[in-house]
């Protein structure tokens, strides 16, 4: 929205972007309630009761308690309801919708590396389409970054050593700012670049022209090999490793008796710190690769394991049919 | 008809001449003085680099000066803005002169550590100083991990260091007002007749006290971490960067408290004195100030809620973090209640105190924005936030310091400055601050974000606006120390109560003896009695 | 609620007063009760200023436990149990003379001081005997840190904890001293999580020591004053304030001892 040609309001381009604005003119209506009405009230009483003459003084008025008791018991009420509502909207904005397109991304001083399912990857740009919820799990290579999408009305940090996530719902084709919302150093401010929102038809065409590489998961899955996975976990069950056909989704035992949701949680610790929750009846042979494996082939393997478990996790990319690359679905 | 008006021949100001009985002093009125010059020293200097930044900012590009000089430039406004500026303030400055008198003591409990206190706020200054000079430091003023440990190339652990040491000045104040005020006040001084001046400085000792502790062992870990090497919040090693976040914020938002506390103590003192009545609710005030202190410790996490913390913690904090709001809101009523029926005139305090209720008022406001969670996920790190906390910080801490500056000079310099200039700069101040920091909303709501020494091109028109408002800004803050500065030589002798004002500090003589009192006082009436004020005039006339 | 006499006019020295209360006081009674409460205002401070490891060790103590257990069973028993004797005794020492000071002791006062200064120092000879056995070891973070390498108190000795054994069989990695259970993590992870005990560990003795130091200062100080006698029984709150500032000290030590020596410790 603009003023005279300035930018004052920023776009309302994801399905949640109305709720927020919603909830932040209710805010604004209140605030400007008690800061107009205290404005008033102060000017006002400077001028009715300004001093007349040397020596005049006040009334002797020491204090009301019913007037205490209104002016805490009201504010409390309006903030108890600001708290609902934005809780409630905060709670919507964190849990993404099952059928959500996944998409990774990594923050890394200074650029943002996105990498979609299908193989494109992205640096600065996001190609996403429009209607289609969209999940976006984050993490950084070096220091802390936060990516944020303001038109969509969300952001989340992305942290070394762990997964972070956020999601939104595109609405209006179109292209929006991407931001790095957390100092990260010397070029913090050109950590930036541009979400192109597209019609389906539109993302599907963009989507053919890209992929060279194959899609995550078969990258994944030649890096399965590379790095000799494939000696232990053999489809067969009878390797060193537990097999991983079908794993993702079921709950396994653990040697300590407790059980664990096999989740890309579960997959991520497995590789980096693969003693920490063995399965049980196998013994705690693997080793660990915290530091031999960068972000963006983690992510890749752990794509290929969930590529093996067909049956499994909700989330299909966007509906159309389209053969390969998107040959392993989800 | 009154005598014309002299400076009283003996008073804490002549009594000992030469550099040693100024840095050796154990009067809590020099010492003030000498907080006095330091931060104002320490305001110019964050001043500048302010300056620089808004240069920067009136354009797009990052044209003005490269991104790590910006980005030191805006670790070296907050570091001393923050710890070298504002937590110090009105403690230091006018909580050290007048705690005393208004609780009617000679001096403050333990007057060697004051002075110790001062030494160590020097020390802390230096080596930050050096730190900036010798090449600066570009990790924000909160210092974040990993950047700050591993990330940054810059003089993290100079001023780190600098401020772990200003630290213990400001605990050893926190601690010496405790103990003065829990064992020091004369005879029929209780409690409840205290002037909330000294209530507003209890609290914020209490978070003095309590809270920066954990920022300096914070620093420590940051230290040994970059400096030796070990791996506390090393994601590499297995440690958490978040951990040095919780630890950091323990502290800062309390401290946040240190900064607005006695701002509000002062404008208490203000809003009385020029409506000539008596603060309205005065339990409610005094005790808003505690809860204030106590709600300040349980909120720290409202900075993180997208840090990754769990949605259940976020709840959490957010729900608490609107209890703050209620004593604050308390307070603003009850100032408003206090004019009403008063006898009010506008002396530039209370121009001051004017301008301090609408800018707290909005500051407080919008960090309604902030707490609110589906609300902040969109605001965090962009200059919404900037803008909220100026205005309590600028808008709120430093209206209150130089309405109170304004209000006490005559009892501190025994000399009245000019009325004209004075207003001119409170107006200037006014103006100057809206349009420095309102924009500042608009275009964080539209998601510049905090840090940035570029942006987009379609966000000028209100940077711009935010520019020209810091010229004004500061053109209202350079005026005063010409016209006070002024007035120490030409201006008008004030005698002991040109306000006529309530508070035991006003009995004594402009500039006061050495001892304060010449005869301890003894109270017998409640705070904020005008009648009494107004008795006593008319005995000296 | 003060206790301020009220001398409504002079504050001359017509009455004749101790020559240790300092003209802003009143009484010297006044002048006790600020310092009592002042120092226990600066011991509420030294609790948040240590709060900050301990929750730092906290959270790292539920996420690694087992790095902690195995690191902490590589400290020696003897040395921190004899420490912990040291600290405890200096403290009686320490009550010892603040008794002797309030019943106007001057010589046994004094030499109760220098009996607390000197277990002082025994523990501080202490602490440089373990901080160079570590230094040995490797067990210093950012300094040639090494885990799985010379490990002091196993059997099993130093060839047995391969550093960097892919594939070694349970409880070898972390060859503890007692192995009666399996680790949870190998001998990579302890390599990087035994690090972050390790850094807690110099961080929080050497804040401590360092305090030690200080204490031991102070001692110096109130030990000359003694000498001197300027203490009775109306004034020897200097004597008393150092007491209780060194009995925080051991205090401090008496939580760290358990937190640090006597993780998972089975006699």
């Amino acid at each position: 929205m603009k003023i005279f040609g300035i930018p004052i309001f920023p776009d309302q381009a994801s399905t949640f972007a109305a709720d927020v604005d919603a909830l932040y003119f209710f805010i604004l209506a209140t605030c400007a309630f008690f800061a107009i009405g205290v404005a008033i009230a102060v000017i006002y009483f400077g001028i009715r009761y300004h001093k007349k003459h040397d020596g005049e003084i006040g009334a002797r008025i020491e204090g009301s308690l019913p007037l205490e008791l209104l002016w805490s018991v009201i504010p409390t009420i309006i903030a108890m309801v600001m708290f609902g509502w934005g809780a409630s909207v905060f709670y919507h904005l964190r849990r993404p919708p099952a059928e959500a397109m996944h998409i990774y991304a990594v923050g890394k001083q200074w650029m943002w590396k996105f990498q979609h399912l299908e193989g494109q990857r992205e640096i600065n740009e996001l190609h996403i389409p429009a209607g289609q919820p969209i999940k976006i799990t984050i993490s950084s290579e070096d220091v802390l970054h936060s990516l944020f999408f303001p038109a969509f009305r969300t952001k989340i940090d992305a942290i070394p050593g762990r997964y972070t996530e956020l999601w939104f719902e595109a609405q209006k084709p179109g292209q929006y700012h991407i931001f790095c919302a957390e100092y990260c150093g010397t070029n913090h401010s050109g950590m930036i670049g541009t979400v192109t929102v597209l019609e389906p038809a539109a993302y599907q065409a963009w989507l053919q022209g890209g992929a060279i590489e194959g899609s995550l998961a078969q990258r994944g899955a030649k890096l399965f090999n590379d790095l000799a996975c494939s000696t232990c976990h053999l489809e067969t069950g009878q390797g060193r490793g537990p097999s991983l056909a079908d794993i993702v989704g079921t709950t396994v035992s653990l040697q300590d008796g407790s059980s664990v949701l096999v989740d890309e949680a579960y997959l991520r610790e497995s590789i980096l710190n693969s003693q920490a929750k063995v399965v049980k009846g196998f013994q705690p042979l693997m080793p660990t690769f915290q530091g031999l494996i960068s972000e963006e082939n983690l992510v890749a393997l752990i794509e290929h394991v969930k590529s093996l478990s067909p049956h499994a996790a909700p989330a299909a990319p966007a509906a159309t049919p389209t053969p390969a690359p998107a040959g392993e679905k989800k | 008809m009154l005598d014309k008006l002299k400076i009283p021949e003996r008073n804490y100001l002549n009594n000992g001449h030469g550099l040693a009985s100024w840095l050796l002093t154990k009067d809590h009125k020099r010492i003030a003085i000498m907080y006095l010059i330091s931060i104002s020293v320490m305001f110019f200097l964050g001043g500048l680099f302010a300056v620089g930044i808004r240069l920067e900012l009136a354009t797009p590009a990052g044209d003005f000066v490269q991104a790590d000089t910006y980005n030191k430039f805006f670790t070296a406004h907050g570091v001393i803005m923050v710890f070298f500026f504002l937590i110090p303030s009105i403690p230091a400055v006018l909580g050290n002169f007048l705690i005393p008198p208004m609780i009617g003591a000679k001096d403050l409990a333990f007057p060697r550590i004051n002075l110790l206190s001062l030494y160590i706020y020097w020390i802390g200054g230096i080596f930050t100083l050096y730190a900036m000079l010798s090449g600066g430091v570009d990790t924000g003023w909160t210092f974040y991990t990993p950047y700050s440990a591993t990330g940054s190339n810059s003089n993290v652990v100079p001023v780190a260091l600098g401020v772990f040491i200003a630290g213990f000045s400001s605990i050893l104040t926190g601690l010496n007002f405790i103990v003065t005020i829990h064992r020091m006040r004369a005879p029929g001084m209780t409690w409840f007749r205290l002037p909330l001046f000294v209530w507003a400085h209890y609290a914020t000792s209490l978070v003095q006290v309590l809270g920066t502790p954990v920022i300096a062992i914070t620093i420590v870990m940051l230290g040994v971490e970059r400096g030796l090497g070990f791996g506390i919040f090393d994601p590499t090693r297995g440690g958490d960067p978040v951990l040095f976040q919780h630890l950091f914020w323990f502290y800062s938002h309390p401290a946040v408290y240190i900064m607005i506390l006695p701002a509000l103590g002062v404008q208490s003192e203000l809003i009385s004195t020029f409506s000539r009545k008596t603060i309205f609710g005065y339990s409610f005030v005094a005790f808003s100030s505690l809860a204030i202190a106590v709600f300040g410790f349980i909120v720290w996490a409202h900075h993180m809620f997208v840090s990754g913390i769990s949605t259940y913690a976020a709840m959490v904090f957010s729900f608490l973090s609107f209890s703050v709001a209620i004593p604050s809101a308390v307070k603003v009523f009850n100032w408003t209640a206090t004019l009403y029926k008063g006898a009010i005139s506008f002396e530039t305090p209370m121009l001051y105190a004017y301008g301090f209720m609408g800018l707290f008022a909005i500051g407080g406001l919008t960090g309604l924005f902030l707490a609110t969670l589906g609300m902040d996920i969109h605001l965090h790190d962009t200059y919404f936030v900037v803008a909220h906390f100026h205005y309590i910080m600028v808008g709120g801490a430093i209206m209150g310091y130089l309405g109170g500056l304004h209000f006490w000079w005559p009892k501190i310099t025994g000399r009245m400055y000019s009325e004209f200039f004075s207003r001119i700069s409170a107006i200037l101040v006014f103006v100057g601050f809206n349009l420095t920091f309102f924009p500042q909303f608009v275009v964080g709501y539209l998601g510049m974000p905090r840090r940035y020494h570029a942006y987009p091109d379609e966000m000028q028109v209100l940077n711009v606006l935010s520019s020209a408002g810091a010229s004004v800004l500061g053109l209202g803050y350079l005026l005063p120390v010409l016209y006070f500065l002024w007035s120490l030589k030409k201006g008008e002798v004030a005698g002991p109560n040109p306000w006529g004002a309530s508070g035991l500090e006003w009995q004594m003589q402009s500039p006061p003896l050495t001892e304060n009192f010449v005869e301890v006082p003894i109270v017998t009436h409640e705070a904020y009695e005008y009648e009494h004020v107004v008795a006593k005039e008319k005995h000296l006339v | 609620m003060s206790n301020a006499v009220a001398h409504a006019d002079d504050h001359g020295h017509a009455h004749a007063h101790h020559p240790a209360l300092q003209h802003h006081f009143d009484t010297m009674a006044q002048q006790k009760e600020a310092a009592v409460v002042g120092m226990w205002v600066f011991l509420l401070t030294e609790i948040l200023f240590f709060g900050g490891l301990f929750a730092a060790y906290m959270v790292y103590r539920i996420w690694y436990f087992d790095a902690f257990a195995e690191a902490s069973r590589s400290l020696s028993l003897f040395w921190g149990g004899l420490n912990t004797a040291v600290l405890i005794g200096s403290s009686l020492t320490m009550a010892m003379a603040v008794r002797c000071a309030q019943t106007n002791k001057r010589s046994a006062t004094v030499n109760w001081l220098i009996l607390t200064m000197i277990l002082g120092t025994v523990f501080l000879g202490v602490k440089v005997i373990e901080y160079a056995d570590k230094f040995e070891h490797h067990h210093v973070p950012g300094y040639n840190f090494q885990w799985a390498a010379a490990h002091p108190s196993t059997s099993l000795g130093a060839g047995e904890a391969a550093a960097g054994a892919e594939h070694a069989a349970p409880g070898a990695g972390g060859a503890a001293a007692e192995p009666h259970r399996e680790l949870a993590l190998n001998a990579d992870q302890l390599q990087l999580t035994t690090q972050i005990y390790f850094s807690l560990y110099f961080t929080m003795t050497g804040l401590h020591a360092l305090h030690m130091i200080i204490g031991i200062g102070i001692m110096l100080v109130i030990t000359r004053m003694a000498w001197q006698g300027k203490f009775d029984e109306e004034y020897y709150t200097p004597v008393e304030m150092a007491g209780l500032y060194w009995h925080f000290v051991d205090i401090v030590w008496i939580f760290l001892f358990p937190l640090l020596y006597l993780v998972e410790r089975h006699v």
